[in-house]
């Protein structure tokens, strides 16, 4: 599994994806919080940090699926995972390493994010508890995201496919909470406030810190790394 | 070393692979023939666990495929049709990669040295392998099945796209294997098998036509004599003449020129009809433009390996008719 993951983190930097994820999460929102936060503060206003962690979010609906699209789609272009697969590797962990392997580079993208707070600090005194409290919430978010980007790219070997199917998934999931409010019906609003995974965010924008919402998150993850662990057995049966 | 049993594979009504059983020794290098689509690749991808097979059993080394899965894949190198090479990676990243992937526990710069060397590719160490010729990615791929030093390295059409003389080193390379490990390798050049293997298994249409020796099939092989011969003369009269020349026991019309007509001749084992042909021709003043002695191939293997002695006897007997 170690070799798989350095393989992997090996392979964003080489190729240069993860340098293009870094450079751009970083652009957007550094640009957000300038505008929602430094800017605000700067002209006596309140700054707006729900707004910004909104950005954050759909900045990552766009580019989380760019960071999991070769995770198995190259592979299988390549011929390479025979030799993964016949290596004494089992499923759960080749499929575990490519996860783990986008959650590092996400993750350490997000770290770089709370340097941000060094600037609000010298115009208040910000609760930080709370401001960790939405990283955290973020980066159990995204996780789930590169879960699914994961399962997406282990249907195809096309990654183009797979990058805008995760996207597609992506928008839905986070979606359905803005055409919830719309919707009359009881039944289909609780189902569809299931889906939603920006609903489970809101708690933190309250200052919250809501565990139900990560495991909500956590679970998301196993499902779909469950999930493409399957795709592979079923591919080895077929 | 490996023993296979009952192997079935289907793919819905199609049948890849046809209940398939044969063994391999400790130390023997055994050559899997067939044409394409005989269903090579799926039992290769089935023994190393790419595959899994809808019925049969497949032991390496005493480890069940299924049931023993990590054990069975440590005891197994693979080279895959196309080499599975990371192309953004150099010859020493890749195989350190996969020497942490099979999770070796040998001296890493020592057995690495060796694998380069046997495999002769130290001189493209540091190369990234998208810059790598045909030929070095092929022994990339060899070299990575190495790693761990296996006791099983299975082969998956090694040859194939390389030029002559790389050809050659490759056979050599399969030769040096032989030696400490045990070979299985596929291919649909009869040529191949016959330079390095011990033993042959054929198969043809999912299913094991033959599994003998290489020195037995290769009696088969020259078992019939053919030739083919470009004569100039009226086409039914040079047919009936051939045809009655003794020891002929085919001869058919392949093609035609403007003035000349090419003609497979076909004799029975070990008789040369050379010289009376020569003298047929030349008594009825039938110019011979060309004779060639050709070889068999492998659809004439897979008849000659498959048919009935007792048919071919009475087949014999109604052309002599």
């Amino acid at each position: 599994m170690a070799a798989i993951y350095k393989r992997e983190m090996q392979a964003y930097f080489t190729t240069g994806l993860g340098y293009v994820f870094c450079a751009v999460f970083l652009a957007v929102t550094g640009f957000a919080f300038a505008m929602f936060t430094v800017q605000q503060a700067t002209s006596g206003n309140d700054i707006n940090l729900p707004l910004y962690y909104t950005i954050v979010i759909i900045s990552l609906v766009v580019l989380l699926p760019i960071l999991t699209m070769k995770s198995f789609a190259e592979e299988k272009k390549m011929k390479t995972e025979q030799l993964i697969l016949c290596a004494p590797v089992s499923l759960p962990s080749m499929v575990l390493a490519k996860f783990f392997a986008a959650l590092s580079v996400f993750g350490a993208c997000l770290l770089l994010t709370c340097f941000y707070y060094t600037v609000i600090a010298q115009y208040g005194t910000p609760n930080f508890g709370i401001l960790y409290g939405y990283i955290i919430g973020i980066f159990f978010m995204g996780s789930a995201f590169i879960a699914v980007g994961i399962f997406i790219s282990a249907l195809t070997e096309n990654q183009l496919v797979a990058a805008v199917g995760t996207m597609a998934v992506l928008m839905i999931m986070i979606g359905v909470s803005f055409i919830n409010s719309h919707i009359d019906n009881a039944v289909i609003r609780s189902i569809l406030s299931w889906i939603s995974v920006y609903d489970r965010f809101d708690k933190f924008c309250y200052g919250q810190f809501d565990f139900s919402a990560l495991l909500y998150y956590i679970s998301i993850c196993f499902s779909f790394i469950f999930l493409t662990v399957r795709v592979y057995e079923k591919r080895r049966w077929a | 070393m490996i023993k296979v049993e009952g192997l079935v594979k289907h793919y819905g009504d199609k049948y890849a692979v046809n209940n398939i059983s044969f063994t391999v020794g400790d130390r023997e290098i055994v050559g899997f023939l067939g044409p394409n689509g005989a269903g090579k690749s799926t039992t290769m991808n089935i023994l190393t666990g790419y595959l899994s097979a809808t019925d049969g059993k497949v032991e390496i080394d005493g480890h069940d495929i299924l049931e023993d899965t990590m054990a069975a894949k440590k005891s197994i190198g693979y080279l895959p049709e196309i080499p599975p090479l990371y192309p953004d990676m150099t010859v020493k990243e890749y195989l350190n990669f996969v020497y942490d992937l099979k999770e070796c526990k040998l001296n890493r710069k020592k057995h690495l040295e060796e694998i380069t060397n046997v495999t002769k590719i130290a001189d493209v160490y540091n190369r990234v392998i998208k810059n790598l010729s045909r030929g070095y990615k092929q022994r990339v791929g060899i070299a990575q099945a190495l790693v761990g030093n296996p006791k099983v390295i299975i082969l998956d059409e090694p040859t194939i796209g390389l030029d002559p003389k790389q050809i050659v080193e490759v056979r050599n390379l399969i030769r040096t294997l032989g030696r400490d490990h045990t070979v299985i390798l596929s291919t649909h050049i009869l040529s191949e098998v016959q330079a390095v293997c011990d033993r042959l298994v054929i198969i043809n249409k999912g299913k094991i036509v033959a599994d003998k020796p290489t020195e037995e099939i290769s009696q088969a092989v020259v078992t019939k004599c053919r030739l083919e011969a470009k004569i100039c003369g009226p086409e039914k009269d040079v047919l009936y003449g051939i045809r009655s020349i003794n020891g002929v026991t085919r001869c058919e019309t392949v093609g035609s020129e403007l003035d000349s007509v090419t003609y497979v001749i076909e004799s029975e084992a070990g008789l040369d009809v050379r010289k009376p042909l020569f003298n047929l021709l030349a008594g009825k003043n039938w110019p011979l433009m060309g004779l060639t002695t050709m070889g068999m191939n492998l659809e004439d293997i897979f008849i000659t390996l498959t048919i009935d002695p007792t048919k071919e006897k009475n087949n014999r007997r109604r052309i002599t008719k």
